[in-house]
């Protein structure tokens, strides 16, 4: 399901129904496994692994009726999406979660997404953003840790504060 | 009848302390604000200031939620009329009319009849549900486990396939909700369902992370990748912001005809203000002295669907207050609000917790009035927000929307998960499958399930326990015919496709 896809005339197989299709009957197939691991302990009416299952069962029919929409080229028509800024969000929220994920802190982490953000909605001043980023982060640090005593992660830059 | 009233004005005491006075006016600000900034649904807003909760007690944040639900409505239907990119299907109508009128200077009286219109029909229509919860309640405490199962089938049904543009898309999204309402323990056996030895997703997925990775971070998303498709335009509120003698005799029946549209539809569990703010605007195009306007930016189109926008918002307080049922995105989320302080609504909450109820719903009512005379005057604050250039706006939306996140459980797999929903949000975007079915799917799958094993419990493992209670079978025959419904007779599609 690249999301490069041209828009699509209907009436021809729609490729990434097909995907879609494929992606549920997956699912389906992970509810049941792991619900085989599961131990019925209740003596009367349903264990926990009756309801994966039964969700499982749902899972595979809207499967099948995704499969058949999409032999059809029932799905809705879909305009050209650009595929780079979507990729650079997602590097966006990854540079935020590595720095959370090192203690690099509250205030770079989202200054970072919010640079890369802004680059994807076609922003190319990174410096004058980077900066903007960092006051508005530290800002929003102070309010929401000093004043609403909300834990937010500390780094370097949070200790100097 | 007394009872209300007495119950009434104990929630007025309560509501009009000042503290909680000042929570309500926070609530109100907060909401509009956000919920003004473009491709901000109510539902967002109340996700996204769930953290600035927090730390308040229970009462004084339902109140600042009061404030927020509100808020958040009103802020929608500004930019539905500035810039024509309504956040939520249901200001789609007055985007019609109201981006229309303010492209012909008249944007001024289109936020007027709005704002007045929403707060007529948002007092008319909580009176409607401080009268109606009570006589709920009383039914509502007779209902057993098995009938509390099949009345979320209906919600289940009816939020996903009935009307929706297509059952098996409305489905789709409600079964991936259903699946990750199953992650985590097992609240009867204490075993861990579809958590492959990850210890943070033994907690189970939590509700604000899927409803803001999925309506902003896949907001942001879906509209970055299509940037290059069109830029919005801001329309300038040009001339009068008052409403001429003329606007208000065009104004006052759609209004109240909106109100009871939406009042009883959201009343139902059946979910959704599309419904009504459609059924608005076809009615009142349908009654118009001036059709010809229709189209070009008539009044009555304006005020009709915002009352009844409005109106089907408290409707849907009634399931969520007197049974616990969320039968809208924006209902999911002051769920999820009750929840974080262990709080659930229902006809026990009327019971042990009058203040609390009673206090919210007099909320809602301080919070109407304050919208009244805060947003008028405040409307050229409210266009300046809206000015934000594109980049930082949604930048600051990703930031804000991830602090509550952060703020929540600063772990590694916690904004995994955010991004991994926001990646899904963007591809159910794509794809046209609703939104909103996700997360009651999540919300109310888990409660689905306790509620059908206790009567199964109950009835020794015998499954006609569902058909021999009259009310269980009475639900769940309504639900089968509402599944059935749109796949024997296809005509929501052409009923929708007439209004466009």
């Amino acid at each position: 399901m690249s999301s490069g896809d041209p828009a699509q005339t209907p009436r021809r197989v729609d490729r990434a129904g097909i995907v879609i299709a494929a992606l549920l009957a997956a699912t389906a197939a992970v509810l049941v496994w792991d619900a085989r691991g599961l131990q019925s302990t209740s003596m009367y009416g349903m264990g926990p692994e009756a309801m994966p299952v039964v969700i499982a069962c749902g899972l595979a029919l809207l499967a099948i009726g995704n499969f058949v929409d999409a032999l059809r080229g029932n799905l809705p028509a879909r305009e050209s999406a650009d595929p780079l800024p979507v990729v650079l969000i997602l590097i966006g929220l990854a540079l935020l979660i590595a720095i959370i994920g090192f203690g690099g802190g509250f205030i770079l982490a989202t200054a970072a997404l919010f640079v890369t953000t802004s680059a994807a909605f076609g922003r190319r001043a990174i410096l004058v953003d980077s900066v903007i980023a960092l006051v508005m982060s530290t800002l929003i640090y102070l309010a929401f840790d000093r004043l609403l005593t909300l834990s937010l992660p500390t780094g370097p830059l949070e200790r100097l504060l | 009848m007394m009872d209300t009233f007495a119950a009434l004005a104990h929630g007025m005491a309560v509501a009009v302390q000042p503290m909680n006075l000042l929570y309500a006016l926070i609530g109100v600000f907060l909401g509009t604000a956000v919920g003004v900034l473009p491709g901000i649904g109510p539902a967002l807003t109340v996700a996204l200031l769930l953290p600035v909760t927090y730390k308040l007690d229970p009462g004084g944040s339902l109140i600042m939620f009061a404030g927020i639900y509100y808020g958040g409505m009103y802020g929608g239907s500004t930019t539905a009329i500035l810039i024509n990119t309504p956040g939520e299907s249901a200001s789609m109508a007055t985007a019609l009319e109201g981006n229309k009128m303010a492209k012909a200077g008249r944007g001024g009286p289109a936020l007027a009849t709005s704002a007045i219109g929403s707060f007529v029909a948002g007092t008319i229509a909580t009176i409607g549900l401080a009268f109606l919860a009570p006589w709920l309640v009383d039914f509502a405490v007779r209902f057993g486990p098995e009938d509390y199962f099949a009345l979320m089938c209906v919600a289940f049904v009816t939020v996903s396939a009935t009307f929706g543009d297509s059952p098996v898309r409305g489905l789709t999204s409600l079964f991936i909700g259903l699946t990750l309402g199953l992650v985590g323990i097992d609240k009867l056996t204490g075993q861990a369902r579809l958590a492959f030895g990850v210890p943070e997703l033994l907690d189970g997925v939590e509700v604000t992370t899927l409803a803001v990775g999925l309506f902003a971070v896949g907001e942001a998303l879906y509209v970055a990748s299509r940037r290059h498709h069109s830029e919005e335009k801001l329309e300038p509120v040009r001339g009068s912001l008052w409403m001429t003698k003329e606007d208000w005799k065009r104004s006052w029946k759609p209004w109240l005809r909106g109100t009871m549209f939406g009042f009883p539809i959201g009343a139902l569990p059946a979910g959704g203000a599309e419904i009504p703010t459609f059924l608005s605007y076809s009615t009142e195009k349908r009654l118009t002295k001036h059709p010809e306007e229709f189209g070009k930016g008539a009044i009555e189109g304006v005020a009709g669907p915002e009352a009844a926008n409005n109106a089907s918002a408290a409707g849907t307080l009634v399931p969520l207050l007197t049974l616990g049922l969320p039968t809208s995105a924006t209902a999911a989320m002051m769920l999820a609000g009750f929840q974080q302080y262990g709080l659930n609504p229902g006809p026990l909450l009327f019971a042990e917790r009058p203040d609390l109820v009673w206090g919210l719903i007099a909320s809602l009512f301080i919070a109407n009035c304050m919208l009244l005379v805060l947003n008028l005057p405040l409307v050229g604050l409210w266009v300046r927000l809206l000015a934000i250039p594109q980049p930082w706006l949604y930048a600051g939306i990703l930031v804000f929307a991830t602090m509550g996140t952060i703020a929540a459980k600063p772990s590694v797999v916690e904004l995994s998960m955010l991004a991994g929903f926001g990646v899904l949000g963007f591809l159910m975007r794509r794809f046209d499958f609703p939104i909103a079915p996700v997360v009651v799917g999540l919300i109310l799958g888990p409660i689905a399930e306790s509620q059908l094993r206790r009567a199964l419990a109950i009835s020794l493992g015998d499954p006609m326990t569902l058909l021999q209670s009259p009310i269980s079978a009475t639900l769940l025959g309504l639900a089968l015919v509402a599944l059935l419904a749109p796949f024997v007779l296809k005509g929501m599609g052409r009923f929708k496709a007439n209004e466009d």
